[in-house]
């Protein structure tokens, strides 16, 4: 293939990424109730936004969602991703990955069912275990591969030096692998405040995440509000993401 | 016995939690497939009980009814035909630019790659919706197309809630699957080969077939893997964006859990269709394995 005719393609393929999103930040500032004409520049959109209760409420559980469940995936997705390091255990590999593997909708209905058959009422509550439960795959991952990066004869001296198996994990396997905890904190709550598809199945009529409240208005009635809410979930994203790549760059690029 | 002691420590935690809240409620799921479907929606009781006692209360129905209709099997062929025509779409966009990444200067490749997966982690629900608006009647895009088809007196068409809208939003939010597994291949690739198919007489599209693209083959199947697999359950592009001739297998599914409510026959479906992936990917490994091999 031709250099200038793989450029251009490329050039092609990037406008056809960023262009969609490009479009929906623009028409925030758009002072019209429709998405099609460029009207003139407004902060409307946003003062409608902080003004709109269901969304502000929806925003407040979406918040107390992914701290929750980030908290959680982190704790358990840290042991999970250092007993993959460690020990070699057969079955746990699988049992790590295969929800991140199975089509989202499958874990979304089963845990509905799951739910329903140990008569927890469908809520936050709910939300927030089906959230910890799809997180811990990802931390495990990101916390992994960190542990692959250090160097095993670090945690060997500390033991030889007379420290106790917990003392070694503690003062020095611990501080190095931090950062990969870190990032796979931030990953994890990036999934959580995202995540549409499993929140459907589990929120029931009771809670509202930000997720379902713009599906619920892209369904309903679209107005540029969506567009606001959408600009600033992306640029909380995007904010996360970087920090979480600064921390362990391998991690974010490999999922 | 103090290791096995961490052992279990480490691990018991996580084990424990995915096995309450992912092995447990799958196993729930499959079951429910076999059971009756409740008066007012959920399951009817797993034991009946009579004078003779206790008995299991399940049955097949909800898989006989599955291929009592040949509706059920035609919207998994169709879910079937969109994932392909999306990959094959996939690999036909991402080639183009995994190769250009790598082969643009090191300098530039991490932040080409970075480009690659950013829009991937806006929300989904974002991306579907930015197609809303793009495809939407009154857009430039649409009124753009409109114009054109209008020179050659075609009527204008509609572009949102089609197959069409469903199609192109599955391979946008699809793409950086393909670029990513392509692009770690054709990164490693050793620009000598072209060099030496170039000294033996190779044009730019001989070096390409004959030594890129067979090279590049372990890429393309992980993309197709990764490109093909999850496109088979998505269900918010077709139920935003399908209108109601554009349904794919996820949207029954929904319909089943939160609008029939039919429940045994929603499970039915969820199982299907991960037999379903399952063999196809089954099947492309053997034949993946065979061609390394050389038998086919």
């Amino acid at each position: 293939m031709s250099k200038k005719l793989l450029a251009a393609s490329g050039i092609a393929v990037y406008a056809f990424l960023y262009l969609p999103l490009v479009v929906v930040v623009a028409y925030s500032f758009n002072n019209s109730k429709l998405n099609a004409e460029w009207v003139g520049f407004t902060w409307h959109w946003y003062q409608v936004l902080l003004s709109d209760d269901t969304m502000l409420k929806a925003a407040g559980n979406s918040l107390l969602i992914a701290l929750t469940a980030s908290l959680a995936s982190t704790m358990l997705g840290t042991m999970a991703g250092y007993a993959l390091y460690r020990y070699k255990l057969k079955l746990l590999p699988v049992l790590v990955m295969a929800p991140l593997a199975i089509p989202e909708i499958l874990v979304g209905v089963s845990l509905l069912i799951f739910f329903v058959a140990i008569n927890l009422t469908l809520g936050l509550l709910s939300i927030m275990l089906s959230h910890i439960a799809f997180c811990v795959g990802f931390v495990a991952i990101v916390v992994r591969s960190r542990l692959s990066g250090m160097d095993e004869s670090l945690p060997e001296a500390a033991r030889d030096l007379g420290a106790t198996p917990f003392q070694a994990f503690r003062l020095v396997t611990l501080p190095l692998i931090a950062p990969g905890i870190i990032a796979g904190a931030l990953l994890a709550f990036t999934l959580s405040i995202d995540d549409f598809v499993i929140t459907f199945f589990t929120a029931g009529v009771g809670a509202s995440t930000l997720p379902l409240q713009i599906y619920s208005m892209i369904k309903i009635a679209v107005t540029p509000e969506v567009n606001a809410i959408s600009t600033l979930l992306m640029l909380l994203t995007l904010f996360l993401i970087v920090v979480a790549s600064r921390l362990s760059p391998d991690s974010i690029r490999g999922k | 016995m103090a290791k096995n002691f961490g052992k279990w420590l480490i691990s018991g935690p996580p084990v424990l939690y995915l096995v309450v809240f992912f092995v447990i409620p799958t196993c729930i799921m499959v079951l429910a497939s076999f059971r009756y479907a409740g008066e007012y929606g959920g399951l009817a009781p797993i034991f009946l009980h009579d004078a003779s006692g206790a008995h299991l209360n399940l049955t097949l129905e909800s898989y006989r009814e599955f291929f009592s209709d040949f509706i059920y099997s035609w919207l998994f062929i169709k879910t079937l035909i969109y994932a392909l025509v999306t990959t094959f779409f996939c690999l036909l966009t991402a080639y183009p630019l995994a190769l250009l990444i790598a082969r643009s200067a090191s300098k530039y490749r991490d932040l080409l790659v970075l480009l690659v997966i950013l829009p991937f982690w806006s929300n989904f629900l974002i991306r579907i919706y930015a197609w809303m608006i793009l495809l939407g009647p009154q857009s430039a895009f649409s009124a753009a197309l409109n114009g054109f088809l209008g020179i050659f007196g075609v009527g204008p068409v509609r572009l949102l809630f089609t197959p069409f809208a469903v199609v192109l939003c599955l391979i946008y939010v699809q793409l950086p699957f393909m670029v990513l597994p392509l692009y770690a291949n054709l990164e490693k690739h050793d620009p000598a080969l072209l060099d030496a198919a170039q000294d033996l007489g190779a044009n730019g599209w001989q070096r390409f077939w004959r030594v890129t693209f067979p090279l590049s083959l372990p890429g393309i199947y992980a993309g197709i893997a990764l490109v093909f697999i999850p496109v088979l359950g998505i269900f918010a592009v077709p139920d935003i964006l399908g209108g109601t001739r554009g349904i794919m297998i996820g949207n029954l599914i929904k319909q089943e859990f939160l609008e029939a409510r039919d429940w045994p026959f929603g499970s039915a479906l969820s199982i299907m269709l991960t037999i379903g992936a399952m063999i196809i990917v089954g099947g492309a490994a053997l034949v993946a394995r065979r061609r390394g091999r050389g038998d086919v």
